[in-house]
């Protein structure tokens, strides 16, 4: 978002990223895994819950970290909290 | 006698119309916008595709698994069912949308000015929410700016006047007081933690409109880089209000998509998205079939996303506040099959 990128490098990158391939990243069924088994939150429902993983702006720090991005609201949360 | 196949013109009634005069629909709307923006009509293998998107009789269509775009939802939520937060977790986890936005319902740089530590502590809070990027959104809406409502002069009062130098006046001083609203607005939003910002129907008044966006998002993309600035266009052509305008010397009037997208770039944009104006007397065929023809030349000189603005008015969906689902998706997926655009 921040880097402009288009979506086919975008997909290329996140997958790297993500040790899954580009495929992956449409299949809601293998992103639920990928997400619950790194931390980067998942879609919640009353048949869908998983409380003690990160979710929210915890999974953003683990997103901003797996990703290796900047993301401003975790350094926001980060200089908020004094941290 | 050829079938009629259930279809929808650009205000969204139902029509029926044959496959053979959804074809001329799509050559005609192709034709009319190369000829209007002097570029090439789409080529007959994606009329052909085109066609077979309209000529479908399903209630529903989509792209094909593994074809799924990014979605940037301006305005995302109803403003209907909850508080602001509620919205955009609404958006997130039961809409799917993958870039939200925190808006005001009155959704002008102008006003928020006025109530900015309300917006950047329901940004605070629901990034601590959320999942999703959030980005803050808002329209310049130059012409707030002008009496009744603003300081200045009202140039579209000046100008049927013939006092054309007092209007450019009256919009150059305009320009000055956006430019610092959009910067004001803008650095408050991402000091509050917005990942980014949103100015949504860029040239909505005019090439003034773009030019005093161009500048603020030049200044804040050098201050944050790591904010993602997203530019959503007004229609497909900016309309020469002021007529003098230039960005790094290029005359910003009369420009279509593709130079749109050149000094949107230039000027430090992360996202943009085009916009195509509906015309409500056409099919939804046609008014797709044109929406690609102008949006197509981005796709060659596009650095950056390119998200058409598939919405309610714009590029092939109807005029409708709550547009018919069968429309919406033949638009979509035409915008990301044909186009092989990067989002929506």
């Amino acid at each position: 978002m921040s880097r402009g990128m288009r979506l086919t490098e975008a997909k290329r990158y996140v997958a790297e990223r993500l040790g899954c391939s580009e495929r992956d990243l449409s299949d809601s069924y293998a992103m639920e895994q990928i997400r619950g088994e790194k931390g980067l939150g998942r879609i919640l429902d009353h048949s869908n819950l998983h409380p003690g993983e990160p979710n929210a702006m915890m999974a953003k720090f683990r997103i901003a970290e797996t990703l290796g991005i900047t993301i401003p609201s975790v350094e926001k949360f980060k200089e908020l909290a004094g941290i | 006698m050829e079938t009629k196949i259930p279809t929808r013109m650009g205000d969204g009634s139902f029509t029926a119309m044959t496959r053979g005069e959804l074809r001329a629909d799509i050559e005609d709307a192709t034709q009319l916008a190369a000829r209007k923006a002097k570029i090439s009509p789409l080529t007959e293998d994606e009329q052909d595709h085109l066609l077979d998107i309209y000529a479908s009789t399903a209630c529903f269509t989509a792209v094909d698994i593994g074809d799924q775009v990014v979605l940037s939802c301006d305005g995302g939520g109803s403003k209907m069912t909850g508080t602001d937060i509620l919205d955009l977790l609404e958006s997130e986890q039961r809409l799917g949308q993958d870039i939200l936005e925190l808006w005001h319902i009155e959704y002008s740089y102008k006003a928020i000015k006025t109530i900015l530590p309300h917006q950047q502590q329901t940004m605070q809070n629901a990034q601590l929410l959320l999942t999703a990027p959030i980005q803050y959104g808002a329209q310049p809406n130059l012409a707030f700016y002008s009496r009744p409502d603003g300081p200045c002069e009202n140039w579209f009062e000046l100008l049927p006047r013939a006092e054309i130098a007092a209007a450019r006046a009256a919009i150059d001083e305009a320009m000055d007081f956006a430019t610092k609203d959009f910067i004001f607005v803008g650095e408050g939003m991402l000091e509050a933690g917005a990942d980014g910002m949103d100015f949504d129907t860029t040239g909505g008044a005019g090439d003034g409109d773009f030019f005093s966006t161009l500048r603020a998002v030049k200044h804040l993309r050098e201050k944050y880089p790591t904010a993602g600035i997203e530019v959503g266009m007004a229609g497909e052509f900016v309309i020469g209000v002021h007529g003098e305008l230039e960005w790094d010397g290029r005359r910003l009037a009369g420009l279509w998509p593709q130079g749109q997208l050149e000094v949107c770039q230039d000027a430090g944009v992360t996202l943009f998205g085009p916009a195509v104006n509906i015309n409500t007397g056409k099919s939804c065929a046609w008014n797709t079939a044109y929406s690609l023809t102008v949006i197509k030349p981005c796709m060659d000189v596009a650095r950056i996303p390119v998200h058409p603005n598939v919405g309610e008015g714009v590029c092939g969906v109807p005029i409708n506040g709550y547009p018919p689902e069968d429309a919406a998706s033949r638009a979509a997926k035409a915008h990301v099959e044909i186009l092989r655009c990067d989002g929506l």
